[in-house]
């Protein structure tokens, strides 16, 4: 019975009913939404990390520290026969790292330079750039914010002074052979990248290398001597764990966007209630009990919740789903590492089924209490109080 | 049905906070109306009519006194048990209808039906001869936004009446309505008060109802001051 009424309610109201709907329909649209930018800003880091950086692992060398740059000196040697396997099938490429330092435009900056095969299409990066280039006596890559801080254009030269392997310094003239856009600030900032054989020729470590990175895949290969197999799980470990420590945050964001849209519900809700006093009493009138008033309100909540839903999917599924194929112009460039994150310059939201589904509940227990505690306001009035229309919020 | 009585009030008091003190609407009412009457609460505004009205229809409870409607003692009755008595055994008229403004007039009169679980076949057939019966046949569809005042109470008539309940209550029923549409109401309901014995019991202080009604119960002052019964009303004719 109850059912009845509230649908004939419903439909009945039109305009109200449809203002109110739009209205929560609305807020599991924003809430979705920017929930899954969060999501998607942070899945996206470690995507592009995969893609440009980590690819299926590495082997690294067992002197090899990235996060101490003093370990470069002593962390290289020849990879093992069976990693070097893997490079010679073109499913892994291998990488020398060491410090440097550069002089652009009389400056001194301290670099990592890192010596790489141009060849590889392993990670996304343009290497081949590097390639052919014999006439030049140091071919460099560079990434645009670090061109931008060293003030360097491509053809532009500058002195690069390192550390070889018998402890002796020497120095070249480096030329920039190509300015790199990429998401990952890793490879850009503080970095220079040559072709590998040049590294290996400046530091005089013939055939050797820091690390190898291999392909997406690929099984750990046996004979790997001391060097160290590192996954995914473990290279992106500290990025995992900074999306752990981000969670608080994660959720304080989602429970403010909840907040807002409660409030939006709210009013819609209370003031549609309120204002059906009179049909309250009404309905009182002619025999109504206050628990059934109470349960048609809170029904028709229910059902608003429903509609919602469904308009949600109706009217901002396609605007949904085209966020997430082409991403969402963030309209400024983090691409140099400021926030700390690898942010892209378009954000493509991710919606995942628990958050949809924790929205959907989320909102709709919203909209059930908003729907219930004023009616149930209502309800306890007198009769004829409800029905002179005597309603205080 | 305890001798045919709908209606027995004893020692009615009825009294209303106002700041901190206390407002008494009606003193010492003692009133019995039976089956099939036709009676009207007449008195001047603040009288205590509209307040008796409410009392006898549950919606609001006695200060003091006994209170029996339809054999059932409303001091004694729990809100859920009056919320049954009104939707079984009575029916609401209201000076500004108070039709559900979404429900077109068919859905409005249908409402108690529902309210009583009656199956959707019977339900229609009541209800087309509740809106015969006040002749709106021909606005079954219309919402009350698309009909006249003298129309809208008419609805309202056939959703008090759709069920056929043992008494109407109705509070100043053609208080905006013209002439013509006030006494076209009003021979509705007295029809409708042969046909079904239906007791109807109005508040009003409109003379026009005046005419029509078998009994007037005068009230001033929420005291009752006349009980005269109607010779020759209109009612009658």
């Amino acid at each position: 019975m109850l059912f009845k009424i509230a649908i004939k309610n419903l439909l009945g109201a039109k305009l109200r009913t449809w203002l109110n709907v739009f209205v929560t329909s609305l807020s599991f649209f924003m809430i979705i939404l920017f929930s899954a930018m969060y999501d998607g800003m942070r899945e996206h880091a470690k995507q592009v990390t995969i893609n440009t950086e980590i690819a299926g692992g590495s082997y690294w060398h067992p002197k090899y520290d990235p996060l101490d740059p003093m370990t470069f000196e002593d962390a290289h040697s020849v990879p093992p026969i069976a990693i070097k396997g893997l490079v010679n099938q073109g499913k892994a490429f291998p990488v020398l790292v060491s410090q440097a330092s550069i002089y652009p435009n009389g400056r001194i900056m301290p670099v990592i330079m890192k010596g790489i095969i141009p060849e590889q299409n392993i990670v996304n990066m343009p290497t081949k750039m590097l390639a052919g280039h014999d006439k030049i006596a140091i071919p460099v890559l560079i990434g645009r914010s670090m061109a931008k801080d060293a003030k360097l254009e491509v053809g532009d030269t500058f002195t690069i002074r390192w550390l070889d392997a018998n402890r002796t310094y020497d120095a070249d003239e480096g030329t920039v052979v190509h300015i790199m856009d990429t998401e990952n600030f890793k490879l850009d900032m503080g970095h220079i990248w040559v072709p590998l054989h040049k590294a290996q020729e400046m530091l005089d470590m013939k055939k050797e290398a820091t690390y190898v990175t291999y392909t997406k895949g690929l099984p750990i290969v046996e004979n790997k001597g001391d060097w160290i197999p590192r996954d995914v799980t473990y290279l992106i470990r500290d990025m995992e764990a900074l999306i752990e420590a981000d969670e608080p945050n994660a959720a304080i964001f989602y429970i403010i966007l909840l907040c807002f849209a409660g409030m939006g519900i709210f009013n819609a809700q209370v003031l549609s209630i309120f204002r059906r006093g009179k049909e309250i009493g009404t309905l009182m009138a002619l025999g109504m009990t206050r628990a059934r008033v109470v349960g048609l309100f809170t029904l028709e909540g229910g059902l608003n919740a429903l509609l919602a839903a469904i308009m949600t999917v109706i009217l901002f599924g396609p605007l949904l789903w085209y966020f997430g194929a082409n991403g969402i112009w963030l309209g400024m460039d983090y691409s140099d590492g400021s926030m700390g994150l690898i942010v892209e310059k378009y954000l493509i939201p991710v919606y995942s089924v628990g958050l949809v589904v924790t929205t959907t509940i989320v909102v709709s227990i919203i909209v059930l209490i908003v729907s219930y505690l004023p009616s149930r306001r209502i309800a306890r009035m007198k009769p004829t109080d409800a029905l002179r229309g005597k309603v205080a919020v | 049905m305890e001798q045919n009585i709908v209606i027995k009030i004893k020692n009615l008091i009825k009294r209303f906070p106002v700041g901190g003190n206390f407002f008494t609407a009606l003193k010492d009412i003692d009133l019995t109306i039976n089956k099939s009457e036709f009676t009207g609460l007449v008195g001047p505004s603040g009288s205590g009519k509209t307040t008796l009205l409410n009392i006898i229809g549950g919606l609001d409870s006695p200060s003091k006194g006994k209170v029996s409607v339809l054999d059932q003692d409303l001091n004694d009755t729990s809100h859920r048990e009056r919320a049954r008595l009104r939707r079984e055994n009575m029916g609401f008229i209201f000076q500004s209808y108070n039709l559900l403004p979404v429900y077109t007039v068919f859905e409005n009169v249908e409402l108690p039906l529902i309210l009583n679980k009656i199956d959707s076949q019977e339900r229609g057939k009541k209800v087309t001869q509740a809106i015969e019966w006040v002749g709106l046949s021909d606005k079954t569809n219309s919402r009350p936004a698309m009909l006249s005042g003298g129309e809208c109470q008419r609805t309202a008539i056939a959703r008090a009446i759709v069920h056929q309940p043992a008494l109407v209550l109705a509070d100043e029923p053609t208080a905006n309505l013209d002439a013509e549409n006030s006494h076209h109401i009003m021979k509705i309901m007295v029809q409708l008060n042969q046909e079904l014995s239906t007791s109807f019991v109005f508040a009003t202080h409109d003379e026009k109802i005046m005419a029509y009604l078998r009994r007037i119960i005068h009230l001033n002052d929420g005291q009752i001051t006349k009980d005269e019964k109607i010779d020759n009303p209109k009612s009658s004719t």
